[in-house]
């Protein structure tokens, strides 16, 4: 095979930290390269270099042999080059013949939307893409969309794809649609770059596989002559501890119920369509779904921070529907929410200000109208030692610490000053793995505290690992409850997809707690 | 070669401290040059503004009277801006703090009673909130863009206020001309002896301590700060977002309401159709250069008490006092694109080619 | 009332809102693409000037609304420079722009107060139009420039959803980095935006000073700019919508200035208020429509856009 790009030497310094050390990467013509790593380890800057988002520092790029010279992402438009990018970099409100030809310059003037619409359907035909070019992107479905993203590079006359993390939103059923996609399309010539850090799905699906950590790509490898066991270990720089002790633990009292609850999205539609659940204390319930599907709704709903149009919320028996998020985080309810630096903190505040977010107007820390700042400074030093956050100082602002640190700084916040109830939505998103195992013991732990723990994630692996039942949620309905056993993967993606499980009712007590 | 701009990981200090001073050299030297155009020697404009306004005892003490509203308006912009609040209208705020405290003094012309005093303070600071909280409420309650609602409030604040000074509450012995009777001297703020420098210069330190003792110790303070960093986590931490919005927007009036009832009880002694040259706005340029900091405050106040004193004397020269806005304007843009300096910092870069 | 003084009113109302109309429409331009422009007034005032000074040097009306065009455009571009190069703080750059507005054209404007000009733009029977009955009174009995407000409405109501460059200027405003990916020059677009809108603000400002009250006067534009900032969420970004704000601003205006000339027993401060009130009022009014109805704003304004910083 030929080899299509080259990159060379490839330095990307971002302020604080260097992204790219020197990369050489090759990519051959009409493979399936993955592109391997953690979090952080410099992957989507690396392809942001590769379609002239980011401009590197230093190194030099070669297509089909010859030097190019990309700058913006029209070079790379021109040369060939299109990216499909994590967060879809879709006009929302426009339709999807309208995004597919956003940029070119045909038509150059008059907008007839007809013929528009059927120039595109053709073309997407033609590369066995089914979409309605005259949708509304904000009407279509999370793959739909990611399908819009990729005929618009195919549109371009793309020969190289880059897809960064493309099955995170998707349903295992939507994942193996892809593949087949994406293996017609290296069939047909066109070279592909695949952003991932499972490992499951690179073995599954590509061809040769490039393993980067830290800025700096580690090894190359055919995929057929290795396995996960050795991707993992070039990924982490150490053998990988799967195995989580998760101890049986025996529910208590109903901690958290709701009941036939509905609630409508940011655009007013329907987001939550008559849910019900209870959990109880010593137990964690895990909810699975494709993001989207009215989860940050549930989340916030609980916690008050969105009103319920009808349906009920007990905490400890006591109603706090539609209650305000002060009432609900005086029941003792705790949350780590989806969006740690948007919502969890203030990133500009320091660590401080940031630690005594929830405890500030509560007694010792409160004297009457003022706040007894050398109690906090007590408390906030307990924490960083506690949970060992890693912080130069109670000075430094939040946005300087590290995405796990932060998580990190939020739990210890929350777990400090709750009792009975944590909501934790996506706890582990975006943080490498050690991080992560501190997040997943972390949880653990207050289970067997007897805390009562509603844990909302996209993580199948997470989800099994932590929970005692899974409820899938699709569309704001629940699908369905099934114990949190590795043979029920199959089931829970059905469900994801919107198709009715048989419902297992666990039995009362003592399910589904297996290591 | 191509200059671009990269964020620094931390804003520079040293920058930080000297943007606002290049700032305003800058604005000196580009006012200079439309000054010039007009035909004026600028270096004598200038050169007469700064003798107007440091040069002379007496030109100090009528700096420092024109310092203090701008104190007070200024910490009230700046304690709005503290929650990420624009209140644009300090102007109206102060205005309706002198009427509220001037229907006090006209209605007691004899007052001679210790309570004048306070309660002329107390109206003008209800006055003054009262004002400011319509915007505040219109934007807590029903989230209306507070920018446009308190400035177009400055143009209907004012315009009440000339209706009492043209109507109801006009001098019978003024000869006709649209001013009130004089205030009785019971509602006089006491002056420094031999200036015009009155009372509300104590008024405006202990508002400044106020603030920052307000904004560093206390529950409210904390939760101001969060919601101006945050507004969506002060909503995930239970704070009451609303009830803080009408607290600011309370606070930020009545102190400009305080600085209304200075003017008309410490210098004018009576109402008049204007008694502010725009105090409200030149207090958001130094509220923006004083970065929110209530010491800051006051020594930038002096300084643009300094330049409205110094404008009065360019009516020497035949030029119009609009200099000074013309000023203000080109500090406030040569801040703005000096910040980024503080942000970023300028790197070259070798195009590959 | 008589008939004659309804539609003499209705003429009046289009009169004075055409000036605030070309703001709003300014003022679209530039918000679509996602730059807030809050220098309205300054920029008004500044054309109300140029646009005076030139016409009464040539004596060419044409000129001085050339002229203003210009100025408003030029003032716009500092804004520009400020906000999308240097990534500055939108709403502050737009206060100092207003500022510095007024401050310039009251100090260079001070020589020509009060001083009459002898051409400017007159009102004309429009050939045929003005034969409607009600239609032609109130509508075809204006001056040029209103004349060409009427057009420019469909004009860029056109450009903006059935145009390529229209889909492009809005996919700024809704989403930049998006655009950005797409070869769309996003810096480029908001730039030419906001010079055009600065170049209606401009005219906004001349037509006041050579068409409804051809004189100079300081301040004249006595806050439309920033009834015309209001509007554009009221019109929700919409060319359309924008025209029939501006004639109901123009009607409270008109019938304000009306019942002041019959000396109605309202004192004049409170009718001169009614302007100012309205405008909050309806703006609290659309803020609640475009909250029920989620006709957000475009999704990126006030947000500046740098291609290699994640937000």
């Amino acid at each position: 095979m030929n080899e299509k790009v080259r990159m060379e030497g490839i330095f990307k310094r971002f302020p604080g930290v260097i992204a790219n050390d020197g990369v050489d990467l090759d990519i051959r013509e009409g493979e399936i390269h993955a592109l391997l790593g953690e979090n952080g380890a410099g992957k989507t800057t690396l392809m942001c270099v590769l379609a002239g988002i980011y401009s590197p520092d230093a190194g030099t790029i070669l297509i089909d042999g010859e030097k190019a010279l990309i700058r913006s992402p029209r070079d790379a438009i021109r040369a060939g080059i299109g990216m499909v990018h994590q967060h879809f970099m879709l006009v929302v409100p426009y339709s999807v013949a309208e995004n597919v030809t956003l940029g070119l310059n045909k038509p150059r003037f008059l907008l007839n939307e007809r013929k528009l619409e059927a120039e595109v359907g053709t073309v997407a035909q033609s590369f066995g893409i089914q979409v309605d070019p005259h949708a509304k992107i904000w009407q279509l479905s999370v793959g739909e969309q990611q399908r819009v993203e990729i005929l618009k590079s195919l549109y371009r006359g793309a020969k190289i794809l880059i897809l960064d993390e493309p099955t995170a939103v998707l349903t295992p059923q939507e994942v193996r649609e892809l593949f087949v996609t994406l293996r017609q399309m290296a069939k047909a010539g066109h070279t592909l770059v695949i952003i991932s850090h499972k490992l499951e799905e690179v073995m599954a699906l590509s061809d040769r596989i490039s393993v980067m950590r830290k800025g700096k790509r580690i090894a190359t490898v055919n995929t057929k002559d290795t396995n996960p066991t050795e991707l993992a270990r070039l990924m982490v720089g150490r053998e990988m501890l799967f195995e989580l002790h998760k101890e049986k633990s025996i529910p208590g009292d109903e901690v958290l119920s709701f009941n036939n609850l509905h609630a409508l999205s940011d655009k007013g539609l329907p987001a939550l369509r008559d849910i019900s659940l209870s959990v109880r204390s010593k137990e964690i319930v895990g909810i699975a779904g494709v993001a989207g599907n009215g989860q940050r709704e549930l989340a916030e709903v609980i916690t008050g921070l969105r009103p319920a149009t009808s349906g009920k919320v007990l905490v400890n028996g006591k109603d706090v529907t539609n209650n305000s998020p002060r009432q609900v985080i005086d029941q003792g309810v705790a949350h780590i929410p989806e969006d740690r630096k948007g919502t969890g903190t203030a990133p500009n505040l320091c660590v401080l200000d940031n630690l005594m977010l929830k405890c500030y107007r509560v007694e010792p820390f409160k004297n009457g109208p003022l706040l007894n700042l050398g109690r906090i400074r007590e408390f906030a030093a307990k924490l960083v030692k506690q949970f060992q956050i890693s912080t130069p100082s109670l000075e430094t602002p939040v946005k300087l610490l590290s995405g796990g640190n932060v998580q990190k700084l939020i739990l210890a916040r929350e777990i400090a000053t709750f009792s009975e109830l944590m909501i934790a939505v996506h706890p582990t998103r975006g943080l490498d793995v050690g991080a992560t195992e501190d997040v997943h013991q972390m949880l653990l732990e207050q289970r067997s505290k007897g805390a009562a723990i509603l844990l909302i994630s996209e993580d199948l692996d997470e989800l099994l690992a932590l929970s005692d039942r899974i409820d899938v949620i699709y569309e704001g309905k629940f699908m369905g409850e099934v114990p949190a056993e590795a043979d029920q993967i199959e089931t829970i993606g059905l469900m994801m997809a919107g198709k009715k499980g048989e419902t297992q009712q666990p039995a009362p007590a003592g399910i589904g707690a297996q290591a | 070669m191509s200059i671009f701009l990269e964020k620094r990981a931390q804003s520079s200090r040293l920058l930080s401290a000297l943007v606002p001073l290049l700032a305003i050299i800058l604005a000196l030297l580009i006012g200079a040059i439309i000054i010039a155009l007009s035909g004026t020697n600028p270096w004598e404009a200038y050169r007469e503004m700064f003798v107007g306004a440091f040069g002379s005892g007496y030109a100090l003490s009528e700096t420092m009277v024109k310092t203090i509203p701008l104190i007070l308006c200024s910490l009230g912009v700046g304690i709005a801006f503290r929650a990420t609040l624009w209140n644009i209208g300090a102007e109206g705020q102060l205005y309706m703090g002198a009427f509220a405290a001037g229907g006090i003094a006209l209605a007691f012309p004899q007052g001679q009673g210790w309570w004048l005093i306070p309660l002329m303070v107390l109206a003008s600071l209800v006055g003054g909130a009262l004002w400011g909280l319509i915007p505040g409420f219109l934007k807590a309650k029903l989230n209306v863009n507070e920018i446009i609602t308190s400035l177009l409030l400055n143009y209907v604040a004012i315009l009440w206020f000339q209706y009492w000074i043209y109507g109801p509450w006009k001098d019978p012995l003024g000869y006709g001309f649209p001013y009130t009777a004089p205030f009785g001297e019971g509602a006089w703020l006491p002056t420094l002896a031999g200036t015009r420098i009155h009372l509300g210069l104590a008024f405006a330190v202990l508002a400044a301590l106020f603030l920052y003792f307000l904004l560093k110790s206390t529950r409210v303070g904390y939760e101001i700060r969060i919601i101006g960093e945050n507004p969506q986590a002060a909503r995930y931490a239970g704070m009451n977002i609303p009830g803080t919005i009408l607290l600011v927007f309370a606070i930020s009036g009545g102190l400009a309401g305080l600085a209304g009832m200075g003017e008309v009880s410490g210098v004018i002694h009576r109402l008049q159709p204007a008694i502010s040259p725009g105090f409200g706005y030149t207090a958001i340029i130094i509220a923006w250069l004083a970065r929110f900091n209530p010491w800051l405050t006051i020594a930038v106040s002096f300084l643009f008490g300094g330049l409205l004193v110094g404008g009065y004397s360019l009516r020497a020269f035949g030029l119009s006092d609009s200099l000074v806005l013309i000023l203000q304007g080109l500090i406030l843009f040569l801040l703005l694109g000096g910040d980024i300096l503080t942000r970023y910092s300028l790197r070259w870069k070798r195009s590959r080619a | 009332m008589t008939w004659e003084i309804v539609l003499a009113t209705l003429a009046a109302a289009i009169k004075a809102g055409t000036p605030i109309l070309y703001a709003t429409l300014g003022e679209i331009l530039a918000e679509r693409t996602g730059i807030l422009n809050l220098g309205l007034e300054g920029m008004m005032l500044i054309g109300a000037l140029t646009g005076f000074l030139i016409c009464s040097m040539s004596n060419d009306p044409w000129l001085g609304v050339l002229a203003a065009i210009i100025s408003g455009g030029l003032l716009a571009m500092i804004h520009a420079f400020l906000t999308i190069t240097l990534r500055a703080q939108q709403v502050v750059s737009g206060l100092a722009l207003t500022m510095f507005g007024m401050g310039l054209s009251g100090f260079l404007g001070k020589v020509v107060i009060g001083v009459p000009i002898s051409s400017y733009f007159r009102p004309f029977d429009f050939p045929f139009l003005s034969q409607i009955p009600f239609i032609g009174e109130v509508f075809f009995h204006q001056d040029a420039l209103v004349y060409i407000s009427y057009l420019l409405i469909p004009i860029l109501s056109f450009w903006i959803y059935r145009t390529r460059p229209g889909l492009h200027m809005r996919a700024v405003g809704e989403n930049p980095a998006t655009a950005d990916a797409m070869g769309i020059s996003v810096s480029g677009i908001r730039y030419l935006y906001t010079f055009l809108g600065g170049c209606l603000a401009g005219l906004g400002g001349a037509y006041l000073s050579l068409a409804y009250t051809p004189v100079w006067l300081e301040n004249m534009v006595a806050g439309r700019g920033w009834i015309a900032i209001a509007l554009v969420i009221f019109a929700s970004w919409d060319p359309f919508k924008a025209l029939l704000g501006s004639y109901l601003f123009g009607l409270v205006d008109a019938v304000q200035f009306r019942a002041q000339a019959l000396g109605l027993a309202v004192p004049s401060f409170f009718l001169n208020m009614t302007p100012y009130v309205a405008t909050i009022l309806v703006l609290v009014f659309a803020t609640r429509e475009t909250a029920r109805r989620h006709l957000g704003a475009p999704a990126a304004l006030g947000l500046p856009f740098a291609r290699e910083e994640k937000t």
